[in-house]
């Protein structure tokens, strides 16, 4: 058995488990992931474990509570699983987390939701469903911390001009493993800004889905990862555009240090026949601080329409960039402190765009956080080589 | 007071293509000596490729250049045993033909941060702004400039003027200018000339200052002229010079330099 993947872009997914035969690690979509380390979670791991906690803070009227699966209204954003990951979740989850924000409301402040693994053993299935109504406006920070073994399903279904800002922090102990599967739809003239920001976990693999339920739609994707050694942070991402005048913008940036740092970025984009007018614009940029990384950034966009805005993607890969590093030293700036500026300045921007003041400062003081882990502490030793890989 | 001392200065440069002699390094500059003090302005004038560019950056110290023989010192200070940022806190600044973008760093930081460097504490705040803001509004650059990022899409005047901006701000001792005036339109030549007048009328400025062309020397008004061909000092003399150099070019010194 196995699913229609004649274009890996838009499998058909099925929610029997008997579609989807164990990973080995050559299929087009694993074949980055170090499946060896997942624990089981693509094969039989049980996934019923409880070790955890979960805290959510709310502001009035929205409403964020487990509702059992069987009555819950998950597939409500058109998903259906399409890996082995995502079918166990569906099969094992016994509820839905639901957080709902009523049609028009204007949420003061964020909704944070945060998960507390307090160990590895026991691996644990969760489901989200995220409901923004027609013309609300709201954010929600997912925040992820401890030590676990999570498979989660994510579904976020946006009304008629909804905005959500949807924030995704994966600041696990180094020992957690979090495969998450999340899938959006975006109504009319609504507009999702689904933010990832990794920096913990052993093994981290995310994949993002987004469609439209109408024209007009705007989804922007925005990612931050740092990957330190033995780290494998994967980040999959696709946009179908499958209404005309929808807009999509992907900036995607990690920086990797350390032995066996690794990260993925798969970035899809599909212009259906029906996308004319669309616009979309993805690209990837990686910071290579040390030797002994491996940053794979795959882009890849399919159209069968001419009749569109623009579409583009760009992805490269550089080391510290030694022009840089000389003008900023030829001021007096010590090495070290030359290299901190370049590391800031590079996550700077996309910090600015998440625009989420609440999290503004703890992502710079990671961000410094994780750059005292190496870059600050002994720049003598990183290579100095400039390499520039360009694709467009 | 402070005396750059250039003696007898060889400087190779990794090649990109084979130089035939099997070392992969190109000879660029082939024994230059030059002195510069407090007070002065030397203008080194000479044709494309001659090696003018290579004697700032060799100075500054660029890694791609390697030093083969000769001496730098500033004030009998070693300054080829200097680290790059160990220059410019000892009073050496280059303002650069191609200065470099850093995205995500802005001007105002960028500044504060290589002011702290060069003073080895943080300037006091209030003044700090005050002489930013003045420095940037007499190069007639806007208050928004602070917060672009640094030489990110900046035009060709901008980037010249930010880096008069900086020699201003961060005060040093010496400092040598790369065809500043190079993409320069006639009103930008101009504020970035009073700007280098300015930085000269402070006391004990010495200013090397770097051109293909005669034009900007209209503005400022150098003290010494050196022609600079293949690599080495191929003549010396006062302002006079600049003038001659106008008129007859440096065919005589290019031919001179081929036999």
């Amino acid at each position: 058995m196995g699913l229609d993947v004649s274009s890996h872009l838009h499998p058909v997914g099925s929610f029997d488990l008997a579609d989807h035969p164990v990973p080995n690690g050559r299929e087009e979509v694993w074949r980055f992931t170090p499946l060896k380390r997942l624990r089981g979670l693509h094969d039989e791991a049980v996934l019923t474990g409880t070790d955890f906690d979960v805290k959510v803070e709310a502001p009035e009227g929205v409403v964020a509570h487990s509702v059992p699966s069987a009555g819950s209204e998950r597939g409500a954003s058109g998903f259906v699983p399409t890996d082995r990951v995502s079918a166990r979740v569906w099969q094992s989850a016994a509820d839905v987390f639901t957080v709902e924000v009523p049609a028009e409301a204007e949420l003061s402040d964020p909704v944070f939701v945060t998960f507390t693994g307090h160990g590895t053993a026991e691996a644990v299935a969760g489901q989200l469903l995220v409901k923004v109504g027609a013309h609300a406006t709201a954010t929600l920070v997912l925040r992820f911390q401890g030590s676990a073994t999570f498979a989660d399903n994510v579904e976020i279904v946006l009304g008629d001009g909804a905005r959500l800002t949807y924030v995704t922090l994966q600041d696990w102990a180094d020992d957690a493993v979090h495969h998450s599967t999340q899938h959006a739809l975006v109504g009319r003239d609504a507009s999702l800004k689904h933010v990832a920001v990794t920096f913990g976990g052993d093994v981290v693999r995310h994949d993002v889905t987004a469609t439209y339920a109408g024209p007009g739609g705007d989804i922007e994707m925005l990612g931050l990862y740092f990957a330190d050694a033995g780290q494998h942070i994967e980040h999959r991402l696709f946009v179908d555009h499958n209404a005309p005048k929808t807009r999509s913008h992907v900036t995607y940036k990690g920086a990797l240090q350390g032995q066996g740092a690794h990260t993925v970025w798969i970035g899809n984009v599909l212009i259906r026949k029906e996308a004319e007018g669309i616009e979309t614009y993805e690209e990837n940029r990686n910071l290579v601080l040390t030797d002994g990384c491996q940053a794979d950034s795959v882009p890849n966009l399919e159209i069968e329409t001419g009749e569109i805005e623009g579409a583009g993607h760009a992805s490269a890969t550089g080391r510290f960039d030694d022009e840089q590093l000389f003008y900023l030293r030829s001021r007096g700036i010590e090495e070290k402190e030359a290299r901190r500026l370049v590391v800031h300045g590079f996550f700077n921007d996309l910090i600015r765009r998440i625009a989420v003041p609440e999290l503004e400062e703890q992502l710079a003081a990671t961000v410094e956080a994780e750059l005292s882990k190496n870059v600050l502490r002994d720049a003598s030793s990183l290579g100095s080589s400039a390499t520039m890989v360009k694709e467009d | 007071m402070s005396t750059l001392e250039i003696k007898d200065l060889h400087v190779t440069v990794d090649a990109e293509k084979d130089t035939g002699d099997g070392t992969g390094h190109k000879e660029i500059l082939k024994g230059v000596t030059l002195t510069v003090k407090s007070g002065e302005t030397h203008a080194i004038m000479g044709p494309n490729g001659s090696g003018k560019s290579t004697l700032a950056y060799s100075v500054a110290g660029h890694p791609k250049y390697t030093i083969t023989g000769g001496s730098v010192t500033l004030d009998g200070n070693d300054v080829l045993a200097m680290t790059v940022d160990e220059r410019a806190r000892a009073g050496l600044f280059l303002a650069m033909q191609y200065p470099v973008e850093v995205p995500g760093v802005s001007v105002s930081n960028f500044l504060r941060t290589a002011k702290t460097a060069i003073d080895g504490e943080a300037p006091k705040l209030r003044t700090w702004v005050k002489d930013v803001n003045a420095t940037l509004d007499a190069l007639n650059l806007d208050a928004t400039f602070g917060q672009r990022s640094v030489n990110e899409g900046f035009s060709g005047g901008e980037k010249k003027r930010h880096e008069i901006a900086q020699m201003e701000l961060l005060d040093p001792g010496m400092a040598i200018l790369d065809e500043t005036d190079s993409g320069l339109d006639i009103d930008a030549l101009k504020i970035v000339s009073e700007g280098v007048n300015r930085f000269r009328a402070k006391e004990d400025k010495a200013v090397l200052l770097i051109t293909h062309y005669t034009r900007i020397l209209r503005y400022i008004q150098p003290d010494f002229v050196h022609v600079f061909v293949n690599g080495r000092i191929a003549d010396e003399g006062g302002p006079e010079l600049a003038e001659e150099l106008e008129a007859s070019g440096y065919d005589k010194y290019v031919k001179a330099a081929a036999v």
